[in-house]
């Protein structure tokens, strides 16, 4: 172990092998301006791969460029980019099928992620076991996950087709989770909710196990029942936790792009194709940088946008 | 004798001393040799960009020639299909320099001519002698000419292709499924020349019981990420007399593509998918037709002419087992353009060696070899042997089917327009999405912004 003078005899060591002009020079920084000569590099690179392409992006945004045809100019044409945008229904469709897949992930995941959470905090036999077991879907790639669930959805061989055959009593070829329009958009909300239900569920535990035992200890004295209980202290002291995992995740799937496109491609036809694929689509397939980068700043402010005001609750519920 | 012995020690420290110096002088040498030569031949080594497939190998194989002929070595960038033109498309729109040599979609012809992708040939095919009359007609149309049709050249035909068909041939000539078919459909059971006999067909051994398996009626393409549905539809679309635009007044096209005839096409695509595809096929390209038709899961399968040597050495549905036939016909006949052609990239430093490798693949000898290996020739010398049609089972069909392609926009901004397509044919043939006239006019609608943007409109 280090000891406070083996420290002292190091420092010393260092100031007298520093040279004396160079001790001279930092000797006259003040503590300020040696702590942004720490924070420099990181403000540099932030500014350099962050803010620049973020105002860039928004410059893009007003022109009609396009990355392929760099050569052939581009021209400023105001707000054109966003009217077409926002009057754009196949953008509007995207948007739907955005808002479906993040509701319906977000609640799903939210109702059995707490209830997986609240049982594992019962502290039983092998929980430990079961923890580890279910957080492993979320340690996948999900360019992985999509692959397996493709097979996994497959008429003829897949497992969770002759799964639901099986126990419906209906022939497993005679539905298809990918290729179906009414099916296609609740087969990847099963898969993402798979994959990081366990997220939630960490999470929820982290709150639950957060909660002394004291209060549940003050609250049998008082003789509240267990369903008072849940509500009035479980809830209320894991909400925090709960709504910061559902800010992140909502934001993941906002973006959501990998997993699905692994999966359907967008299809059948459009019914899955989410805004981030379709902006992939128009910004790389078919390189209206302009138009895309409109379509990126307004995803952009709605997120942003929708988390400000989504982390404004978030800090009235810590309060409470 | 101490004097005689420093003496002798200095002696052997001198010599010591001009070992290490020899020996450190060779090594330098040779370090400056063997520095100059790996120089050398990364000088003389270039990279060929293309798809990761079949005929890609066989190309491996040809280049050995050229290697062994001018000391240049070869390095290759395969790209899968699936990511090929985002990959590849990517690269050329960012000036990079992996590539010197591009065997690049033929739909990319116009942007990279008019982006300065690839470098204009004319110069270099009159200096070298090289003459597009080497080439068959069709091929040099679609594969090197921009604009369209005019004696601009900015690529060598390298890879002929198209849409055409495979069979399973046993199963045609089982005699009770003979017999059985010829009560349903009062004809023989023979490959299909029109789309009307392949439906009849691909129905007729859709949920059949062959072998003790249920088999399936046709593998068609239904891909709706990058390219598939949009070349699946167009070889119903061209059959039905498809056009782009009015031939008079370029960019035209009201009632062209929503003719009677484009919506009856789009009508019996969307038909046979549903009546005749296995289960789930909803999103199928060339690789999971491969695999329907590999696995005895499908009677029919349409697929691209490049995959058709390694399905006839197939040791499963190989050799007798397999047939093969041109796109059918319906009004006319009319295959869709696969293929590609050779450019040099404009951002490369080895311009010079790229161009000799052209040079050297326009050979006809290079051409026949290039055929026998499994590479499909355009060159004179190959398809307008007498013996062609010989050669394998399959090369009638290819010489017939070149005979009649179409291509696809090969306008610079071919992917929009592409991918547009993508979209209405997606949404309406898998997703049942309105009408053929309706996704039709949609994609008139599309195709009119894109014209608009690019001030063709």
């Amino acid at each position: 172990m280090t000891t406070p003078s083996t420290l002292d005899k190091v420092a010393d060591r260092a100031a007298r092998a520093t040279p004396d002009s160079v001790a001279r020079r930092i000797g006259g920084l003040s503590d300020k301006a040696v702590a942004w000569l720490f924070i420099a590099p990181t403000i540099t690179l932030l500014l350099a791969i962050n803010i620049f392409p973020l105002i860039w992006t928004v410059y893009l945004s007003f022109t009609n460029y396009k990355a392929n045809r760099s050569a052939r100019g581009f021209q400023w044409i105001g707000t054109r980019n966003y009217e077409r945008v926002l009057n754009d229904s196949d953008i509007w469709h995207t948007l739907q099928v955005t808002a479906h897949f993040v509701v319906w992930t977000m609640s799903i995941q939210v109702i059995l992620g707490f209830g997986l959470a609240w049982l594992l905090n019962r502290q039983f036999k092998g929980h430990s076991f079961w923890t580890t077991l279910i957080l492993l879907p979320m340690m996948l790639s999900p360019a992985v996950v999509g692959n397996f669930w493709t097979f996994l959805y497959q008429p003829q061989i897949g497992l969770f087709n002759y799964v639901i055959g099986f126990f419906a009593g209906i022939d497993a070829s005679s539905f298809e989770m990918l290729g179906s329009v009414t099916l296609a958009p609740w087969a990847i909300v099963i898969v993402d909710t798979w994959m990081w239900t366990p997220y939630l569920m960490l999470i929820c535990l982290a709150g639950l196990r957060s909660i002394p035992d004291y209060i549940y200890e003050a609250a049998e004295v008082d003789r509240a029942s267990a369903w008072r209980q849940f509500w009035s202290i479980t809830v209320p002291m894991v909400l925090p936790f709960l709504m910061l995992a559902v800010l992140f995740r909502a934001i993941e799937n906002f973006k959501m792009f990998d997993l699905v496109v692994e999966l359907t491609s967008g299809g059948p036809g459009s019914v899955t194709e989410l805004a981030s694929i379709n902006l992939k689509r128009e910004a790389f397939e078919k390189w209206r940088t302009g138009y895309s980068s409109a379509f990126a700043i307004i995803l952009f402010v709605t997120v942003f946008g929708a988390a400000n005001i989504y982390v404004k609750a978030l800090n009235r519920v810590k309060q409470r | 004798m101490p004097c005689g012995r420093n003496k002798n020690l200095r002696e052997e420290i001198f010599m010591l001393k001009d070992g290490l110096r020899i020996a450190a002088g060779v090594g330098l040498a040779a370090g400056i040799v063997g520095a100059s030569s790996l120089a050398t031949a990364q000088d003389k080594e270039i990279t060929l960009c293309w798809a990761a497939w079949d005929p890609a190998n066989a190309l491996v194989e040809l280049s050995k020639d050229f290697t062994a002929a001018t000391g240049i070595g070869m390095k290759y960038e395969f790209v899968p299909w699936p990511n090929f033109a985002d990959r590849m498309l990517n690269e050329l729109n960012s000036g990079g320099k992996l590539c010197d040599l591009m065997i690049g979609d033929s739909q990319w012809l116009g942007g990279s001519a008019e982006n300065g992708h690839y470098v204009k040939l004319n110069e270099f095919f009159d200096k070298e002698g090289i003459s597009m009359n080497d080439f068959l007609p069709a091929t040099v149309y679609a594969y090197s000419t921009w604009p369209k049709g005019t004696p601009n050249y900015w690529a060598l035909p390298a890879m002929g292709d198209a849409l055409g068909w495979v069979y399973r041939k046993d199963w045609f000539t089982m005699p009770e499924l003979r017999e059985e078919f010829k009560k349903q459909f009062g004809r023989d059971l023979t490959p299909p020349t029109t789309w009307k006999e392949l439906k009849e067909v691909a129905s007729f051994f859709q949920g059949r019981e062959i072998d003790g398996k249920t088999v399936y009626g046709a593998a068609i393409f239904t891909e709706r990420g990058s390219e598939g549905i949009t070349m699946g539809v167009t070889s119903a679309l061209y059959p039905w007399g498809f056009r782009y635009q009015n031939p008079d007044r370029p960019y035209e096209m009201q009632s062209y593509v929503n003719s009677d005839g484009a919506a009856e096409a789009l009508d019996f695509y969307k038909d046979l998918y549903e009546c005749c595809t296995p289960p789930g096929y909803t999103d199928a390209y060339m690789s999971a037709n491969l695999d329907a038709f590999k696995s005895g899961q499908v009677a029919l399968m349409m697929n691209w002419f490049a995959f058709f040597p390694g399905l006839y050495k197939d040791p499963v549905v190989g050799g007798d087992k397999i047939g093969f036939m041109v796109n059918p016909a319906a009004t006319t006949e009319a295959s869709t353009l696969g293929g590609q052609g050779i450019s040099v990239v404009a951002y490369s430093d080895k311009k010079e060696e790229a161009l000799q490798y052209i040079k050297w693949f326009a050979q006809s000898e290079v051409q026949k070899k290039w055929w026998s290996l499994g590479g499909y020739s355009c060159h004179v010398a190959v398809l307008l042997d007498p013996n062609f049609a010989s050669t394998a089972p399959f090369a009638a069909d290819f010489l017939k089917a070149m005979s009649g392609v179409k291509d696809f926009w090969q306008e610079p901004a071919y992917a929009e327009l592409l991918l547009a397509m993508q979209k209405r044919m997606h949404d309406y043939i898998v997703a049942d999405e309105g009408t053929a006239a309706q996704a039709l006019d949609l994609l008139i609608e599309d195709w009119t912004e894109t014209f608009e943007d690019e001030g063709k409109l």
